[in-house]
């Protein structure tokens, strides 16, 4: 079968599997997006290329699928940089298309010619500039293979007009699809070494402060099963980190919620103490650590990653096993089984009862409003959780910042792929354009984007888009009139010298602004409407929803580590603080 | 486990467009200095051999031989311990060599088994090939005689042969 470039990519795509496109078409992919016309695929026009890439990295974390995108060259491809960057950092499947100058004019400084594979090749898990038509089902088949499988990742993958262009004798390629793989630098090792798996097996069973320390692998793994039936097996606790919020229920007895520098006390304190760190698909990321020489300094550790660069990278583990996670565990629990009855377990009663002591004297809290005062954030998230019309399984969808963490810690998490955010770039906009990524690909599931004003006004414009395609996701904006990260650091650590932070409540009018984009507006300023406001919301399934939630800019995140501190110097809210650590 | 000293990596990548870039930058992110380095087409067209010399601590070095190897394109990396290995080095060298000067040079030449490439007036360019200390000694030898220019290609590499049996 004769096909011209441009139709033997989208044809690709369908060999794929793929069944939506995030994208923004322009001189150079111009001929891709004629084909789209004829395809099952739906494309997904957004309003800027950034959106597209995150809506991408929203599609992949609530699916599992990899989330494609396609745009033009130079300035597209410049946009969507930052997405890629923030999909290789959080490991997140990814496919990106960026169109290119003809392959004659490449290196001539052409109209919107940028060296797109120069630019992104250190925040890619691999890119491929295709100079032959034929190489297209080839090169779209391997970056599939190479995003999804071993630890995942972005994969971009740039073409030339002239390799697409109908019109160019170039472009005309004979349809074939390959059968096999030929990456003869790429095999990924998913079984973890039996005689580590032994060596870990055995560290478990004596150990008698163990903390299982669960990250985002367990979820890219499809390892949330199998983490349950280890933690339940051994009776050991789970931490899970801000990427792996989800991967092991919150109310579960064993669960201690997140570590880190905004962690729950329970979670950071029993890391410090503990003698046993079984790191599943973790990466010790300095968020958790705090200061490396003072971190969990009594604990051996475990560290099961796909990746060997992870493995002694940070601290070097006590028995290394690389592996997929699922894999790994499910071998662990068999090991653990068979060592049942070889010698008595150690007696885990004092850890377990110095655990709870730390959770009845340090569980999250803060301070309720006085009437009259502005709404507390953390109450706003109180009642989206708690309201009757939120779903359980409700997806949950934040952007950078205080905001941010206030949602991972006072949500309950209690299923895996219910929460999607930015953890290693740390990329402010991230929220309303994954979230509509996550609604395209959960469409039966409800989406709450939790956002911050600062975040808002990065991407909002990508509204228009879910409004114009009819996906309904909902955005609560705690507007605090502040960046308000940075406005707790400079009161905490610049002697409150507030610079450059103020954003100004109504500037821009969020209500209006909502409207204006196709939405459902809505303002809250005091408790009472709070949960009424959240109600209606919930009630609107034909279009997107902003809610203005008017918050108070004092408020900071407690617990915290201060940069550069040990996790031991970990700060608690101002009313826990005389009490016994 | 920490003394720095100089590491030869072999590198075996596919013989692709950008892949010798992959590597470096990758080099360049982690803020490693490149002290050599020489790459070419093995006897399988389909693969490239690049031999870096870099000079880091033992334990960044594991993590960057990690980090190359997530390359997709990277086939097969091995740290070549001197001892264990076969190192050669080539060096083109112009030097002042009027008059007298130039049966002192030329003497060294001999010594070293090196080669003449060019002759002027008052000028010689020379080539020496040879194990890393055996060009360095070569080229401390003539700079007293005034070297006009100079190139020395990067570390190539390969492990000795194992004779036992």
């Amino acid at each position: 079968m004769q096909l011209n470039g441009g139709q033997a990519l989208i044809k690709s795509l369908e060999m794929e599997g793929v069944e939506v496109i995030f994208g923004l078409p322009g001189g150079a992919i111009l001929p891709v997006y004629d084909p789209i016309i004829d395809s099952p695929i739906r494309h997904i026009l957004v309003r800027h290329e950034q959106g597209a890439g995150h809506m991408a990295e929203g599609y992949a974390h609530a699916t599992g699928r990899p989330g494609v995108a396609m745009v033009t060259s130079g300035p597209a491809a410049t946009n969507i940089v930052t997405p890629l960057c923030d999909a290789y950092m959080d490991s997140i499947p990814m496919v990106v298309i960026t169109g290119q100058v003809a392959t004659a004019a490449i290196g001539t400084d052409a109209f919107q010619e940028c060296d797109t594979v120069g630019i992104t090749r250190s925040v890619t898990k691999h890119n491929e500039l295709v100079t032959e038509a034929a190489d297209i089902p080839r090169v779209i088949r391997e970056a599939f293979h190479i995003a999804t499988t071993g630890r995942p990742g972005p994969v971009l993958v740039d073409i030339p007009k002239d390799i697409v262009d109908p019109n160019n004798p170039r472009s005309a390629l004979d349809w074939y699809w390959p059968e096999t793989l030929d990456l003869p630098g790429y095999a990924p090792t998913t079984r973890g070494h039996p005689k580590k798996i032994r060596e870990a097996a055995e560290l478990i069973c004596r150990a008698e402060r163990p903390v299982i320390y669960a990250g985002g692998g367990i979820l890219k793994a499809r390892a949330a099963g199998a983490l349950r039936e280890l933690a339940e097996l051994t009776g050991i606790h789970v931490v899970t980190t801000l990427m792996a919020r989800g991967a092991f229920p919150d109310s579960h007895e064993l669960a201690l919620g997140m570590p880190g520098m905004h962690g729950t006390y329970t979670a950071i304190t029993a890391m410090q103490e503990a003698d046993l760190l079984v790191a599943l698909g973790s990466r010790f990321d300095d968020r958790v650590t705090g200061k490396l020489d003072g971190f969990a300094p009594e604990a051996k550790i475990i560290h099961v990653d796909i990746d060997p660069a992870e493995i002694g990278k940070v601290r070097r583990p006590d028995v290394p096993i690389v592996g997929d996670c699922r894999l790994v565990i499910e071998e662990l629990v068999t090991a653990v089984r068979d060592l049942g009855g070889a010698e008595a377990p150690p007696d885990r009663s004092a850890w377990r009862s110095r655990i709870s002591g730390w959770q009845e004297r340090f569980p999250l809290s803060y301070e309720p409003s006085e009437p009259g005062d502005q709404l507390k954030p953390q109450y706003v998230l109180e009642q989206l959780r708690d309201a009757p019309s939120t779903p359980e399984d409700t997806i949950v969808v934040s952007g950078v910042g205080q905001h941010q963490m206030w949602t991972s810690q006072y949500w309950r998490f209690d299923h895996p792929y219910t929460w999607v955010n930015s953890g290693g770039l740390g990329t402010m906009g991230f929220s309303v354009p994954a979230a509509i990524g996550a609604k395209v690909g959960m469409p039966d599931r409800t989406v709450w984007a939790v956002d911050g004003d600062g975040c808002f006004q990065m991407t909002a414009q990508e509204l228009v888009t879910a409004a114009a395609e009819r996906i309904p996701v909902k955005v609560a904006i705690l507007n605090n009139a502040y960046l308000g990260m940075v406005r707790q650091w400079q009161e905490m650590f610049y002697e409150e010298r507030y610079s450059e932070v103020y954003l100004s409540p109504d500037l821009p009018d969020y209500k209006m602004w909502a409207e204006a984009m196709g939405c459902v507006g809505m303002r809250v300023e005091s408790p009472e409407e709070v949960a009424p406001a959240i109600e209606k919301a919930n009630g609107i399934a034909d279009r997107p929803v902003v809610i203005d939630f008017r918050t108070d800019a004092r408020e900071k995140v407690f617990p915290m580590v201060p940069s550069g501190a040990s996790n031991s110097e970990v700060v608690v809210e101002p009313s826990q603080r005389g009490r016994r650590r | 486990m920490s003394e720095v000293r100089h590491h030869t990596l072999s590198v075996l990548v596919e013989n692709k467009a950008g892949v010798l870039a992959r590597v470096t930058s990758l080099f360049a992110r982690r803020n490693y200095n490149i002290e050599s380095l020489a790459v070419a087409p093995t006897d399988d067209e389909r693969f490239s051999r690049i031999t870096i010399v870099v000079d880091v601590e033992s334990a960044p070095l594991e993590q960057i031989v990690k980090q190359l190897f997530k390359l997709v394109n990277v086939v097969r990396i091995s740290e070549l311990d001197p001892r264990e290995s076969v190192e050669r080095e080539l060096i083109v060298v112009t030097v002042r060599a009027a008059g007298e000067t130039r049966a002192r040079v030329l003497e060294l030449v001999q010594i070293f088994e090196g080669k003449i490439l060019a002759v002027g007036h008052s000028e010689m360019t020379l080539s020496l090939e040879g194990a890393p200390a055996k060009v360095d000694d070569f080229e401390a030898l003539l700079r007293p005689y005034g070297i006009v220019e100079l190139q020395r290609t990067g570390r190539v590499a390969l492990p000795k042969l194992d004779r036992s049996i």
